[in-house]
């Protein structure tokens, strides 16, 4: 066995996702190229096969994602990364795996859409999709990364919390984060928390693959592992078959939604800084909130009164992050700045309701926005 | 030992599960079903190993019913599910069953690629030539001039062959056969079941409520009736002009040939690896993690 000890590294952020899928224990990975992803594909494909695991390229993102859930279905930690048109081609299977609770990792490193659109320019326009893209009420998490050393730990945790919560997750990156190079320290392998599936312990008699628990979650079993059980797509009863029954509708459904309501406080992740007396708080994620980060150092050093709120998840939305900054009471206003046309904005001023002023910086050029644009929208508002 | 069908229904239906079936009467796909199971039977697979994947439609429905790990999953994406599925858990036994719709039709890419990869599992495919659960739309596999309720006129399509399709995309065990020939039935899928590699087994069967009524086929004895004239071996059929071929069933094991293993070749590749770039396995590489944060 190799030393086990930290590595210092030179590593791109989609390196970065290979690396933090190998220390999480992914064993199976089905994708189809396409950039900016691919160099996770191709990270994988090297990887993979020497620590027991599996790679495949598929025919096209719905087989990809198809595959995946099948693998974990068989007990294998799996995942797939594309970019915008290959992840419009999922969402049916999204949905599948949240009312089928499939743990499966979902890596879109996002380019400008639609369609074809801007590839392969940084955009951010696929946040709504990651949330409402698949047809039907359904619960998700989405997480994202600004660093290339948080979009290692953002894998290790987008593993882990769909392992937890028996749901997909969705790791959406923009284009900078994911092909941009920085100098990483990754921690040795040991010492990266994993969290693995809860498996029945109860004879196969009493298995019940969809049963209420405490959490929420129920017990996971693998097809192989002595419990016969059925999955569908189809609205089920707690043993999984089709029903129809009022009762059991709202019992599954609600239910879904529950388990993972129960984990806000560690699913919904943001950081602050310089937010406790801000007046104006900068509201950013990914490569954005780098250009965030040094507009308000710089208006700090100016004696303004600039805060940065930095969004690590975006669905479920971490609205107690705007509640406990607002309760602070010296906030005027929130600047939300985005790669699109302002779908967080929309957001941000649903969980605001009228408390404070909300305004946007928006570009859906195809260009960064840069440090001096925020610190001048900023000066507009303090 | 062979079990008699009371048994078969004993050991292999799940007697937890709400019966009846969805399935009308007449319909031909339990008589696949029933099939399937006593083939699984004779070959003596253990239940806990055998995965039964389907895809959307009423022959999708299937899975439901009977005591395996069943996986039921949205239409035309089942042999890509099962290949996750086998690649993850190369001993289990892996079987998807699908309408002619959701083979060849939805999911006509995956299936493809499926017999290109020769991966050691099976496709049964209830090829009723039409759009069941939908109510009678027109198929793939649907015949020209046929009518759907989109083909109100007339199919102007093509039909697919679906077994020649599967040869000529690189499956290495094709048979054909009909729900009025259930021995033979029974005997292709325990060979397919047995081959080492990609099989397909195309039934032709039939759904009198959409296709048998609208093309006026007659109830499920008559369109049985059809299927029994129609066919014919694939030995008589090597002795027969193409133009006395036209429209009949050929029906019998149409290719069986050797060929590498994907799920066994992936094993070398991944003994390749390991010797090429020495990293700890995910097994070696399990440590104590107790209380770890996600
Ligand atoms: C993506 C998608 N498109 C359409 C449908 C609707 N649909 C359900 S079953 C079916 C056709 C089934 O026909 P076939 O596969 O031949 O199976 P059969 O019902 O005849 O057994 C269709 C179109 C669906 N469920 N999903
Ligand atoms: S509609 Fe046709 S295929 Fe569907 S159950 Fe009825 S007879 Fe069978």
């Amino acid at each position: 066995m190799r030393p086990q000890g930290s590595r210092e590294l030179l590593l791109q952020g989609n390196e970065a996702v290979v690396e933090g899928a190998l220390a999480v224990g992914c064993t199976f990975y089905a994708g189809y190229p396409i950039t900016p992803s691919t160099e996770i594909a191709e990270g994988l494909a090297a990887r993979l096969p020497a620590v027991g695991g599996t790679f495949l390229q598929m025919e096209d993102e719905i087989g990809s994602l198809a595959a995946c859930l099948g693998a974990s279905l068989a007990g294998a930690k799996a995942m797939t990364a594309t970019s915008g048109p290959g992840f419009s081609l999922m969402q049916e299977l999204i949905g599948y795996g949240c009312v089928a609770e499939i743990p499966a990792v979902i890596v879109n490193v996002m380019r400008g859409g639609p369609s074809t659109g801007l590839p392969t320019s940084p955009s951010q326009g696929d946040v709504m999709q990651t949330r409402w893209g698949t047809h039907g009420d359904h619960p998700i998490i989405v997480l994202t990364a600004s660093s290339v050393r948080e979009a290692f730990d953002m894998t290790v945790r987008a593993f882990n919390l769909s392992e937890k919560y028996r749901n997909p997750v969705i790791l959406l990156l923009d284009e900078v984060v994911g092909h941009m190079r920085e100098k990483v320290r990754l921690p040795a392998r040991g010492a990266v928390g994993r969290v693995d599936r809860i498996r029945p312990s109860m004879p196969p008699e009493w298995y019940a693959p969809y049963e209420e628990t405490n959490t929420g979650v129920p017990p996971m079993a693998a097809f192989g592992d002595g419990y016969r059980y059925h999955v569908t797509g189809l609205v089920h009863d707690r043993m999984g078959f089709p029903t129809q029954q009022k009762t059991e509708i709202v019992q599954g459904v609600n239910r879904l939604f529950r388990k993972i309501e129960r984990g806000f406080r560690e699913i919904c992740l943001t950081e602050e800084a310089s937010t406790d007396d801000a007046e104006a708080v900068v509201v950013a994620y990914g490569s954005v909130a780098r250009s965030a980060r040094e507009a308000v150092e710089e208006l700090r050093v100016q004696g303004r009164r600039a805060g940065l709120l930095r969004l690590q998840t975006l669905w479920p939305f971490p609205r107690a992050a705007f509640e406990r900054i607002l309760g602070r009471g010296t906030v005027r206003s929130f600047l939300v700045c985005e790669m699109n046309r302002g779908q967080v904005y929309r957001e941000v001023l649903r969980v605001v309701r009228g408390r404070s002023e909300v305004h946007k910086l928006t570009r859906n050029d195809g260009e960064l926005i840069t440090p001096a644009e925020i610190a001048k929208a900023l000066r507009e508002w303090l | 030992m062979e079990r008699s069908n009371r048994q078969i229904i004993q050991k292999y239906l799940r007697h937890n599960k709400k019966f009846p079936h969805i399935w009308c009467p007449g319909c031909g796909n339990g008589v696949v079903l029933g099939c399937l199971l006593r083939a699984i039977d004779r070959i003596g697979w253990i239940k806990d190993d055998v995965v039964l994947v389907s895809g959307i439609g009423c022959s999708s429905r299937a899975p439901v019913y009977v005591d395996f790990n069943t996986l039921h999953t949205v239409h035309g994406r089942a042999l890509a599910f099962a290949t996750g599925v086998k690649l993850a858990r190369p001993h289990l036994h892996v079987v998807t069953l699908m309408g002619d719709g959701d083979s060849v039709g939805i999911g006509g890419n995956h299936f493809v690629h499926a017999c290109r990869r020769n991966i050691d599992m099976t496709a049964v495919i209830i090829n009723n030539q039409i759009y069941g659960m939908t109510g009678g739309q027109v198929s793939p596999a649907t015949p020209q001039g046929a009518l759907s309720t989109t083909t109100v006129y007339g199919n102007l399509d093509q039909p697919f062959d679906i077994s020649r399709l599967a040869e000529a995309a690189g499956a290495t065990f094709v048979a054909r056969s009909t729900t009025y020939h259930v021995k033979e039935l029974e005997k292709v899928l325990g060979q397919a079941f047995r081959h080492v590699g990609f099989s397909v087994v195309e039934v032709v069967a039939g759904c009198p409520t959409t296709y048998g009524r609208r093309n006026k086929l007659g109830g499920p004895v008559e369109m049985m009736r059809w299927q029994k004239e129609k066919a014919v071996s694939v030995k008589k059929a090597r002795e027969m002009a193409p133009e006395e071929l036209a429209g009949r069933i050929v029906t019998g094991v149409l290719v069986d040939r050797d060929a590498p293993e994907y799920t066994r070749e992936y094993e070398k590749i991944r003994e390749a690896a390991r010797a090429a770039q020495p990293e700890p396995t995910v097994e070696e590489d399990k440590v104590d993690r107790t209380g770890a944060e996600p």
